[in-house]
Parts: C-alpha cells; structure tokens; sequence
C-alpha cells in the first residue's frame, strides 16, 4: 500500500518535470543563442563553498542571478585577468540588466587564495564578481560536475606553482540550470547577446 | 706599411665592424607597453609590441625590472579547453617584422614588486636579446581590469 502510494508519487513528480522539461524546450523556441546551447545536457549549479567575505555560501544563494561561473587563480599573471577583464566589460555593455548577473570566480588553488585575497581580487574587475574558495574536495566535485579538470603543475625554482585550468565560462540561469557554455573562440558581442536574452528571460518565465 | 695607410684603413675596418655588429637591441623598437597590476603582491602579466627594424632577425630571452624581483617569459594557450602556462626561452622577432607580447599570448611575468606599483606608474623594464644587447622600455602600470595599453 504504501509502497503504491510511493509509486503514484513518483508517477506524478515525473509527470511534472516532463511537462516543466517540455515547458523549457518550447520556451528555447525561436531563441538564438549563439554561445554552445547546453541546456538539458549539463547538471544545475550546485556547491558549498565559501564567499570572499568568508561566509559558508551554497549555489541556493545565487538563485535569481544569472550565473558566469569561472575556474581560474589569482597568482595567474595572464589568461585569468584577461578573462575577468573582458567579463568586466561584458557587464558594462549589459547596463542596469547587469544587475541581474554575478560573475562566481571558483579558485583552483584554494591553498594560496584565502578569502582575503580572493576578495581584493575580484573587486579589482567587477562589483558583481564574487570570488569562490573552499576545501578542495568541493572545489573538484563541482569542477567535474561540469566536466572540467584542473591539474597544479609541478613547482618552480622559487617554489610557486602553477595551475592549469578549464578556459571555459559556464552559464545558468535564475534557476541554476545550466544554459549556455562560452569558450576562448567566442566572442564578447556573443556573450552579451546571449546574456541580454537570458536576463531578459528572467527567472519565472 | 706606414701609419699614413694604416690608420684610414683601421678606421674603415672599425666602422664597418660597427655597422655588421650592431646589436639586435640597436634595431628593435618597443612600444603599447603596459602592466596589468593586481592587488597585493601577485604576479604581474607585462605586454608589448616589439617591431625589428633590421635585417636580421632578433629573439627576445627574457627581462628584468628594478621594480620586481623576477621576471620570466611566459607563453599561455587554450588548447583542449585548458588554460595553461609555459615558459619560453626565446622569442623570434622576424627581420622587418614585430611581435605582440598581449594577453592570451606571450607576457612577460613580473614576480614579487620591490615597492608597491600604482597605477599610472611608468616601470623601467630591461628586455634582453640574443646577442646579450639589452634595451629598456618604460612600461606603464594599469589597473586590473584594462583591456590594453590604452585608457
């Protein structure tokens, strides 16, 4: 008995993500994006990391932002501040509407990026960037859940280090749902026709 | 031989020597140089334009700074979908021709600033050759997120 209450349960939970997951493909309709379309094919935004504030922060709190998420370092000296800096600008074309986004900056070397550095760093390119740092075990579980990777190299002379990283940005939705993927071969007019029309989607539609 | 000979000839021979062996410094030109500088006391990413002027081709090996305590010649790529760095130990700069050192590409990495860099600073940075010349290139100092040598 309550075995087949469970069921019908079920039944009808999956009933309903099928209509809300048809919703969503006929809401896409007529829409052309023109960064990689991931919807459906990558898990929604999900982590416990920790803010550059220092405060215990989940994907739950980015709900109702459209999110760029990032993996990238501070001590990297050159495609990491690029990245930023052109995300810097995507959100200056974006106006107001940039309100509605946040740029999460996720450290792969969380051993130097304490969430004071983190915190000067992403304040250095854009008011609605949040630096992301946290044990590693987070760090590489959401990595992989994106299908990423990311390798420390071996030290310097000087003891420093680098680290390799995925160059792409990673979009969501309001929703947390992973919507669109941007990579070093798209361009900045792409990123911000993209994002126009996924802030203007909003969150409820 | 007498001296009368002699001294016009060493004279020519020195001159000519002169023009043969100028150095690869003598013929490159530095320009849009600036520095990316980040909070604290991170590693700085350099950039410039190198234009070679001369007939032979020149290669930049590395440079350093008295405001940093380090520099290196750095190379980054984007193959596979993996940002990554790797060092460089010379840079070819074609006869007649110029290299970009810009963001996403070859930088130069400017470790550990002696005193703190502010932004709008001019940074003496000395870039040396292959030959050993060297040449010194003012680089200006912008702020994290600039997209370029320019406002």
């Amino acid at each position: 008995m309550k075995l087949c209450r469970t069921r019908r349960w079920l039944l009808l939970l999956m009933l309903a993500l099928g209509t809300l997951l048809l919703a969503g493909c006929h809401r896409d309709d007529g829409v052309e994006w023109q960064l990689n379309n991931v919807s459906g094919h990558m898990p929604d935004l999900d982590f416990q990391l920790i803010d550059d504030h220092g405060k215990n922060v989940t994907a739950q709190d980015y709900r109702g932002k459209v999110v760029l998420l990032y993996f990238g370092y501070t001590h990297c000296p050159d495609v990491c501040p690029l990245t930023l800096a052109q995300l810097h600008v995507v959100m200056q074309r974006l106006g107001p509407l940039a309100d509605g986004a946040r740029i999460l900056f996720v450290s792969v070397d969380p051993a130097r990026d304490t969430p004071e550095v983190m915190h000067a760093y992403v304040n250095a390119f854009d008011p609605r960037a949040v630096g992301l740092s946290g044990p590693a075990r987070e760090i590489e579980a959401l990595s992989k859940r994106y299908r990423s990777a990311f390798t420390r190299e071996p030290d310097r002379a000087d003891g420093q280090y680098e680290v390799s990283h995925s160059s792409a940005i990673y979009l969501f939705d309001g929703n947390g749902k992973a919507r669109l993927l941007s990579t070093p071969s798209n361009t900045q007019d792409q990123m911000v026709h993209d994002l126009h029309l996924l802030l203007s989607l909003g969150t409820h539609s | 031989m007498s001296l009368r000979f002699t001294l016009p000839l060493l004279a020519a021979g020195l001159l000519m020597t002169a023009d043969v062996h100028a150095t690869e410094a003598q013929h490159v030109r530095a320009s849009a140089a600036w520095i990316r500088v980040l909070p604290g006391d991170l590693p700085a990413g350099a950039y410039v334009t190198l234009e070679n002027t001369g007939d032979q081709a020149a290669s930049l090996r590395g440079a350093h700074s008295p405001n940093y305590a380090d520099a290196m010649l750095h190379q980054s790529s984007s193959a596979g979908g993996v940002s990554r760095m790797s060092m460089v130990n010379e840079l070819a700069i074609p006869a007649h021709g110029k290299v970009e050192l810009s963001p996403g590409g070859y930088h130069l990495m400017l470790m550990k600033a002696t005193s703190p860099v502010k932004i709008g600073d001019k940074v003496k940075v000395t870039l040396s050759f292959g030959d050993g010349s060297t040449l010194d290139a003012d680089f200006v100092a912008r702020p994290a997120n600039a997209t370029g040598a320019e406002q």
